[in-house]
């Protein structure tokens, strides 16, 4: 039953063009992450001081940066740089999330809240400036990327499945499992847990080109991932250096990450749609 | 409404003091001495003994943050030892060159948005909707610091139009004016998107309202009907969401402001990070926060005026 | 008939629903003179309110209009364009919607709205809108008008919203008047001073009016003649005296008995009839109340009842009755 379902998802997801779209550029982004070394001409990080500058050629597609370094190579390790820091803390946030919300939703009252306020408070931080203060205190780099969009994200999955816990647990089937004693353990796992996960994964795919530009708007101020690591924020702080001297750097460089973004952005909508078809119902007039 | 008032202000002061508490926190659960780390390699004894006493970091832990608080809610945000100055009066240099970069590129974003929302509603369901959504989505999703670094190398680079760097000449309304186009058009072009959606749907869920349809009944043009019937409703959370707007909008002129080289809280706050300089950056994402809550409770208390029906739930 | 100031001729109208067309409207004729007051009854879902959208000409975007005639002074609505079918509005037709409730725009005050209500008149400057507003709602019995104008609807009672509803329809003295369940939304008190007003307007008012309702007692105290609608058509048309004592079909009959205003005496539970709507996506090829109807026959199921003239003005669609 369940690959039925995914396979008419699919296609509601395909039928629509957007969608489809999001798709095809995500998958394309998700390949070069994952077959970067098969997939990169050249050494992401290999130097070549006389071959610097290089506008593209045939021999560098993308050019060269100011190093000498292949352009094309970097930008292709950059996608599974971003790859597995969007994925990495956008899962865990999730998963802290959904243990969070439930808590807050089917625990004692005194307990939700205490997370509410939390919550609350963790949303009003503006995000870059509290990234910028962590940064601070631990040090740029990978974990403290991961650290702070992990501490940024939990308020607004918690908050989600708190609100789904919530409804859910005044609803009939539930009403009928605790009446024959289930305990809350149970509850949560077997009844709840299936119903709450549809709207987080929705919630988490659109999250992630927001970590993916989070990612490299730090690496472009230097307090990202650190160099020699290649990332399209680091890319684009190099060209932003030489934008009179090597334009084509920050051309390109802002290319995947404009694509990528819009390819998640075009994925999460057709998700959405397709598995929440009440949005898209009709026109009123 | 009164009530409402200070209920929704004592949240937000709770809020803002959970937020203190957990800044502070953050910097004595780190391992590591901040005087230590703040100097780097240079430090020499004598050299991290004064700076810890200066500090106040000498202190037992509980008197530092009795200090902290105290010192905070008298608006002393703590002194910056290398420039030597009060970590206030820096941000108070730079907080009105954001705010008028975040106000602008949020004013900009508001007109160009409500009007495709209104022109998505008036061809809705046809292409030019479709066109407009698609648009919309793709605004959103572009991040504002590429939008800067084109916008700078296409319009100060290359057209040479609008300067590349800098506030402008201070006294200089003209060049001031000039040099604030392109980072408040980056800063805003997502929020145009996003504006245009909230706009349109909920321009589209008050256009279903028996009250348009009365309107409609009494042979009133489409266009007043849209612009004086059905906007009135719909603008109601684009403002509550142009409040949000602006909290995130100041955040994210970080990166704006870096790219245009743009004196602001931005470029004060990644200095101070690349230098490690701790009360700069704690006083900045404080007095960030609290200008951020204080916009939203003010937006909430605005909602509360603006809308009769909401006003009279909370007098009564 | 010339005397007609609207007319409906054979109209036959669908929704586009999930799962194919929704037929709301099939074969309906009717006709209203001037100075006349019809009512049209029948239970939810007969169609009774997408005919009355229909009159004005405000069906939602996935309706469909297949066959018939809509003529308003003589004019046929579909010869004319959107917009001047927008500016026939308010002044020759004109409605009062359902639920007074969410009838007005909540962020406008109560003036402002009839003020724009007058949008098609031509020749009058907004203080003259604004004065004529104001006179209206005193006319419809709502004391202190000046203070009225400046509220917002939120802040009027049902029955005040009602009125100042009247208010608007009235204010250009259309040529048609339509009140979709005038007094559904109100308590019986309400109900019976609203019911008093439209008598009192009644008088000296000279348009015609169509009151829609599923409530039978408020059409035996406002109406000349009475329209009678099943699963999308009218069965059966007469003046009020003769359905309400002489009713031929036997859907009328059976709603008549199910009225508790009609049952004399004490019974145990209240009259239903059996059976439910038929599904108005394939309608049935016979007549479609067949299957709740006591009096079918084959010929009833396989064929579309004939309209049969009964008296004067009085008719049903039915293959049972005779005239």
């Amino acid at each position: 039953m369940s690959s039925g379902a995914d396979r008419s998802l699919l296609r509601s997801l395909v039928s629509d063009p957007m969608g489809a779209l999001g798709l095809v550029l995500v998958l394309l982004f998700l390949a070069m992450a994952l077959f970067a070394p098969w997939l990169a001409p050249a050494d992401p990080v290999k130097l070549d001081v006389t071959q610097k500058f290089q506008p593209p050629s045939l021999t560098h597609w993308a050019g060269t940066d100011q190093l000498g370094r292949d352009l094309l190579s970097r930008i292709i390790y950059g996608a599974r740089t971003a790859v597995s820091i969007a994925v990495t803390s956008v899962g865990l946030a999730g998963l802290i999330g959904l243990l969070l919300g439930m808590i807050a939703g089917y625990g004692p009252r005194w307990l939700d809240a205490i997370l509410v306020l939390l919550f609350d408070s963790l949303s009003s931080l503006p995000m870059i400036l509290f990234a910028l203060a962590v940064i601070t205190v631990i040090g740029p780099g990978t974990s403290t990327l991961i650290l702070v969009v992990v501490i940024v994200s939990i308020p607004g999955y918690a908050r989600l499945i708190r609100a789904q816990t919530l409804g859910l647990s005044g609803a009939d089937f539930i009403q009928a499992e605790r009446a024959m004693g289930a305990g809350p353990v149970r509850v949560l796992l077997r009844h709840l847990l299936p119903n709450v996960v549809g709207p987080l994964v929705i919630l988490l795919s659109m999250d992630i080109p927001v970590v993916i530009m989070l990612e490299a708007g730090l690496s472009y101020l230097n307090l990202g991932v650190r160099p020699p690591t290649p990332s399209w924020g680091n890319i684009l702080y190099d060209g932003y250096t030489s934008l009179r001297s090597a334009p084509y750097m920050v051309l390109i460089a802002g290319l995947p990450l404009v694509l990528s973004t819009l390819g998640f952005t075009f994925l999460g909508e057709g998700l959405r749609d397709a598995l929440d078809p009440k949005l898209r119902h009709g026109v009123p007039r | 409404m009164l009530r409402y008032a200070v209920k929704r202000i004592g949240l937000a002061v709770v809020i803002l003091f959970t937020v203190m508490l957990a800044m502070y926190a953050m910097v004595f659960l780190v391992p590591g001495d901040p005087a230590s780390l703040a100097l780097g390699p240079r430090a020499t004894p004598e050299l991290k003994a004064l700076l810890r006493e200066r500090m106040g970091l000498d202190q037992p832990v509980l008197s530092q943050i009795w200090h902290f608080f105290a010192s905070a809610a008298t608006g002393d945000l703590g002194y910056d030892v290398w420039s030597k100055r009060p970590v206030l009066d820096q941000i108070l240099e730079f907080f009105p060159n954001t705010l008028i970069l975040g106000a602008l590129a949020l004013g900009w974003a508001l007109v160009a948005g409500v009007a495709l929302g209104c022109l998505a509603v008036v061809w809705r369901g046809r292409m030019i909707d479709r066109l407009l959504g698609v648009l919309s989505v793709s605004l959103i999703s572009v991040p504002a610091f590429v939008v800067a670094i084109y916008a700078l190398l296409v319009f100060a680079v290359w057209l040479r139009w609008l300067p590349a760097i800098g506030a402008g000449t201070p006294g200089d309304l003209v060049s001031q004016a000039k040099a604030v186009i392109l980072p408040a058009f980056a800063l805003g072009v997502g929020w145009v998107g996003y504006i245009a959606r909230l706009v349109r749907a909920s321009m589209l869920e008050v256009m279903g309202e028996n009250h348009i349809r009365t309107a409609r009944a009494f042979g009133l043009p489409e266009s007043r009907i849209v612009l004086r019937y059905a906007l009135r409703i719909a603008i109601i959370p684009t403002i509550a969401i142009l409040a949000v707007g602006l909290g995130s909008v100041l955040s994210s002129a970080v990166f704006v402001e870096t790219v245009f080289g743009r004196p602001g809280i931005g470029t004060l706050i990644t200095g101070a990070v690349q230098k490690r300089n701790y009360p700069v950056v704690m006083g900045t994402v404080l007095f960030m926060t609290a200008f951020y809550l204080f916009i939203v409770t003010a937006a909430d208390l605005l909602i509360a005026r603006l809308d009769p029906r909401v006003r009279d739930v909370f007098r009564g | 008939m010339t005397g007609a100031v609207l007319q409906i001729e054979g109209l036959k109208l669908d929704y586009a629903v999930p799962g194919g067309r929704l037929h709301a409207l099939r074969h309906v004729s009717l006709s209203i003179k001037k100075g006349e007051v019809l009512g049209i009854a029948g239970e939810s879902g007969c169609g009774k309110s997408t005919l009355a959208a229909a009159m004005i000409g405000l069906t939602g975007a996935n309706a469909r209009q297949s066959a018939g005639t809509i003529r308003l002074g003589g004019q046929d609505m579909a010869s004319l364009s959107e917009d001047d079918r927008r500016r026939l509005r308010g002044r020759k037709i004109a409605m009062v919607f359902q639920d007074p409730m969410t009838a007005f725009n909540p962020v406008l005050t109560i003036g402002g709205q009839l003020t724009d209500f007058q949008h098609n008149i031509e020749g009058l400057g907004r203080a003259e809108k604004r004065a004529r507003a104001q006179a209206m709602l005193s006319r419809v019995g709502l004391s202190d008008p000046a203070l009225i104008m400046g509220r917002y609807p939120h802040e009027l009672s049902g029955g005040m919203r009602q009125r100042a509803a009247i208010a608007a329809a009235l204010l250009l003295q259309p040529e048609v008047l339509i009140a979709d369940e005038p007094t559904t939304a109100l308590d019986v008190t309400m109900e019976a001073q609203i019911i008093h007003l439209f008598r009192e307007l009644r008088d000296d008012y000279d348009g015609a009016m169509v009151i829609v309702t599923h409530h039978l007692g408020v059409i035996a105290e406002l109406c000349d003649r009475v329209a009678i609608m099943y699963a999308g058509e009218v069965v059966e048309e007469g003046p009020v005296d003769a359905i309400y004592h002489g009713a031929r079909h036997p859907y009328t009959r059976a709603l008549m008995a199910c009225d508790p205003a009609m049952i004399e005496g004490r019974t145990a539970r209240l009259p239903t009839i059996g059976g439910a709507l038929p599904d108005l996506r394939s309608p049935p090829p016979g007549c479609a109340f067949a299957p709740r109807c006591p009096l079918a026959t084959d010929r009833c199921r396989a064929e579309a009842p004939p309209d049969v003239q009964l008296t004067a003005g009085h008719r049903a669609l039915c293959h049972e009755v005779r005239p």
